[in-house]
């Protein structure tokens, strides 16, 4: 009795499920995609990964040592990432970070695809977070295609209404959250709401306002489809040992209708039920079954559908599953990943960049010096017999106050600095520039050019901070 | 023709030509269109706020009296307030208190760069380098002495020393002596030097007066540098035996510094004189 029970329900919930099929279809820009929305292992995953984008969001009201904790203050020329402060002097590690952060998206393609763009890309957050509002506003995808297509009356513009305000909302407090990294985050708040924000900080709110606005509420896939190069640079990225959410047609073809009345055991279809379900759910609107493809962003949502009809219905899961086209195709194991190549090749430039990095933060010095010798004249004969030579120093001090800061030089026998005890303020966060003369007798000098090193000293927070530069002492022909 | 259209519904304008080459109706664009007529629209907007036609006499001023010229003026407005304040003080202090305030000299060194290029650099250098037959600035050598007030006169009044052409006084082997002892640094160790009256204006030690301008023989810099192809005991000899700025003498040296007092105003002169004793060698 109860297996017959059991049947019919299962019965059930297939005709359910091939009744909402007839809205599913594949993607062809011309309409909007109203996903429907699934629960799963997968999306809690989703869930988890967007909620790394709080960061974003709460990020710039953390404090250190009495300011913002991170803050790229644009203006003063100066980045302040924790306890660092980073000057464009020290620019060349933004370089190898972004190296490092490119090869982190390389290696993460080779080895399981746009995973990336399917659980962290903020278009895809956002967008995700846009149709959430849209569906507790709207409904179902079935009533949200009615609202579409239904007359403008109140119900209709009350409820847009507020889903536009509220994409609005987000979207403004997208572009002040981005803007407080730059700006510090309490100041955009009051300057923005007493209008003394600078027009730089509007017009980036602005922008980050409405690319949120266009981006997440209207363009959603398309962006991915069309404008984002990433996606389509993938398919260089990817190999045949790369795990991407792939459809077992092996398993699932012939696909076939459930039939009444045919048992399990005579059925003559493959797995594949043609629930259309994986569609359903697709953000991007594609047919996962028709192999791997540029709309396929491997949010692997259609895994968590396809999973579900499969235990409905008393088939084993992972029809649709993460596997590599090797795997699917030659049954071969998927390989270890030290014995692949494109492994060690990533791993090694992405070592050396943070090798680089580490390096650049553990020698930041705190003062800097360059030192810029004279071209007219190079170098003159004076009243006394030395040779006098001139100078101009930048000492670039990289703490948060002034410091005052000696001059020294080394070099040549009997080298003179003028005026070595005058102190220099050199100003915090800034090149300080100042004018030297070094004389040196002439008969001291055995060659044209002789080297010589400066060095600037200075007090900070009672320890003594210093910085040298070589460069060279000219003299006559000889 | 388009009674009897052979190709219905494709939308063509129904010229037919040679049975089936067809010209089509299709509208650009939805969004080529609206760019299009934004485009129109700006044009239009733009020959009414900024100066776009011309007329018989002129041009179209624009509804909002925008020009080039007065935007320039704008811009020089506000460079010369910002100097203002730097302006005004330079004006009542003297080029020596200049020079002793640190952010008002540096600000002057920065000013007065243009001046020095345009009317000191042709024959001192940009870098007070000196030239061929034109003193170094840079060293610590001065004819007229080199402290801020004596160069400030030099730039205003202008100089011209005048040494006699002594080819005419004195021998050959004389002159070879004397400027041998020149050469050597030393030249009081030749008698000559005391005896021929050279002492009148170089001094007993040669090292010169500033009041006559008269150089130091004693320290290896020498106004007039050896030309090409000359050596310098070669320069020296000349220099006694034609003299400098001697008018009955054809190959004497010529040295005219020029005043700058009517030319320059008394403020960019102090600038000058404030970025030369800079140079490296103001005393």
């Amino acid at each position: 009795m109860s297996e017959t029970k059991n049947v019919a329900s299962r019965q059930q919930s297939v005709d359910d499920l091939y009744e909402e099929s007839v809205h599913w279809h594949l993607n062809t820009g011309d309409e909007t995609i109203h996903a429907k929305r699934m629960g799963g292992y997968w999306r809690n995953i989703k869930w988890l990964a967007a909620s790394s984008w709080i960061i974003f969001f709460v990020g710039p009201y953390f404090q250190w040592d009495g300011r913002q904790a991170v803050l790229f203050d644009i203006p003063n020329r100066q980045f302040h990432i924790l306890g660092v402060t980073i000057l464009p002097q020290d620019f060349w590690m933004l370089s190898l970070a972004l190296l490092f952060l490119a090869l982190l998206l390389a290696v993460v393609t080779a080895l399981a695809g746009r995973i990336y763009c399917g659980f962290f890309c903020f278009q895809t957050i956002w967008t995700d977070a846009f149709t959430w509002l849209e569906e507790k506003l709207e409904g179902s995808p079935q009533k949200r295609r009615k609202l579409e297509k239904a007359s403008l009356d109140f119900r209709k513009v009350r409820i847009k209404t507020t889903k536009h305000l509220l994409w609005l909302a987000i979207s403004v407090l997208t572009g002040i959250s981005f803007v407080a990294w730059f700006y510090g985050a309490f100041e955009i708040w009051r300057d923005f709401f007493t209008l003394k924000a600078s027009p730089v900080a509007y017009g980036f709110i602005a922008m980050f306002t409405a690319g949120t606005y266009v981006l997440a509420g209207f363009m959603r896939e398309q962006a991915c489809f069309w404008l984002c190069p990433y996606a389509r640079i993938q398919g260089v990225m990817i190999d045949q040992t790369t795990i991407v959410p792939t459809y077992d047609y092996h398993r699932g073809e012939p696909r076939g209708r459930i039939k009444k009345g045919v048992s399990e055991e005579e059925r003559t279809t493959g797995d594949c039920v043609d629930c259309k379900q994986c569609i359903a759910v697709c953000p991007t609107g594609v047919d996962i079954r028709h192999g791997q493809q540029e709309g396929c962003i491997m949010c692997a949502l259609c895994i968590d559908a396809c999973d579900e009809v499969m235990e409905k219905i008393g088939r084993p899961t992972g029809l649709i599953r993460f596997e590599s086209f090797e795997s699917m195709e030659a049954n071969k194991k998927p390989q270890p990943l030290y014995k692949r190549p494109r492994v060690w090749v990533y791993s090694a430039i992405m070592s050396l960049a943070l090798v680089g990095i580490a390096y650049g933060l553990t020698s930041l010095a705190p003062l800097e010096l360059k030192v810029i010798h004279a071209r007219q004249p190079l170098f003159v004969l004076q009243s006394d017999g030395s040779i006098q030579n001139k100078y101009t120093l930048k000492i670039l001090n990289k703490m948060g106050e002034d410091i005052q800061a000696t001059i020294s030089a080394t070099g040549p026998e009997g080298l003179i600095l003028v005026d070595a005890d005058q102190v220099t303020t050199a100003r915090h966060g800034k090149v300080t520039p100042r004018t030297v003369f070094v004389k040196v007798p002439k008969q001291n000098l055995t060659q044209e050019t002789t080297p010589i090193v400066f060095t600037v000293q200075g007090e900070y927070n009672n320890q003594v901070l210093s910085g040298d530069r070589k460069s060279v002492f000219i003299g006559p022909r000889l | 023709m388009a009674d009897n259209n052979p190709f219905p519904g494709e939308n063509n304008t129904g010229h037919i030509w040679d049975d089936n080459i067809r010209e089509l109706s299709n509208p650009p664009p939805r969004w080529w269109m609206i760019a299009f007529w934004a485009s129109v629209i700006w044009w239009i907007a733009y020959g009414v706020l900024y100066p776009m036609w011309p007329t018989l006499d002129g041009n179209t001023k624009g509804v909002m009296g925008w020009s080039q010229m007065q935007e320039y003026k704008q811009g020089v407005d506000e460079v010369t307030a910002v100097r203002a304040q730097y302006e005004t003080q330079i004006e009542g202090l003297s080029a020596s208190e200049i020079l002793a305030m640190p952010g008002l000299s540096d600000y002057t060194v920065a000013s007065a760069k243009v001046l020095f290029g345009d009317n000191c650099a042709p024959c001192h250098g940009g870098g007070g380098q000196g030239g061929p037959g034109y003193p170094v600035l840079a060293d610590d050598d001065w004819l007229y002495g080199g402290n801020i007030d004596n160069i400030q006169q030099t730039v205003t009044m202008g100089r011209k020393g005048i040494m006699t052409a002594h080819g005419k006084i004195l021998s050959d082997t004389e002159i070879d002596s004397l400027a041998k002892a020149i050469e050597a640094g030393n030249p009081s160790s030749d008698p000559n030097f005391t005896q021929k009256g050279c002492i009148a204006c170089h001094g007993m030690d040669g090292k010169g007066m500033a009041v006559l301008g008269s150089a130091n023989l004693t320290d290896g810099i020498y106004r007039f540098m050896p030309a090409d192809g000359e050596t310098l005991l070669d320069s020296i000899k000349n220099t006694i035996k034609y003299g400098v700025n001697d008018v009955t003498e054809p190959k004497t040296r010529e040295a005219v510094m020029p005043a700058f007092g009517d030319r320059l105003s008394k403020d960019d002169i102090k600038k000058l004189a404030v970025y030369v004793h800079k140079f490296g060698g103001g005393q």
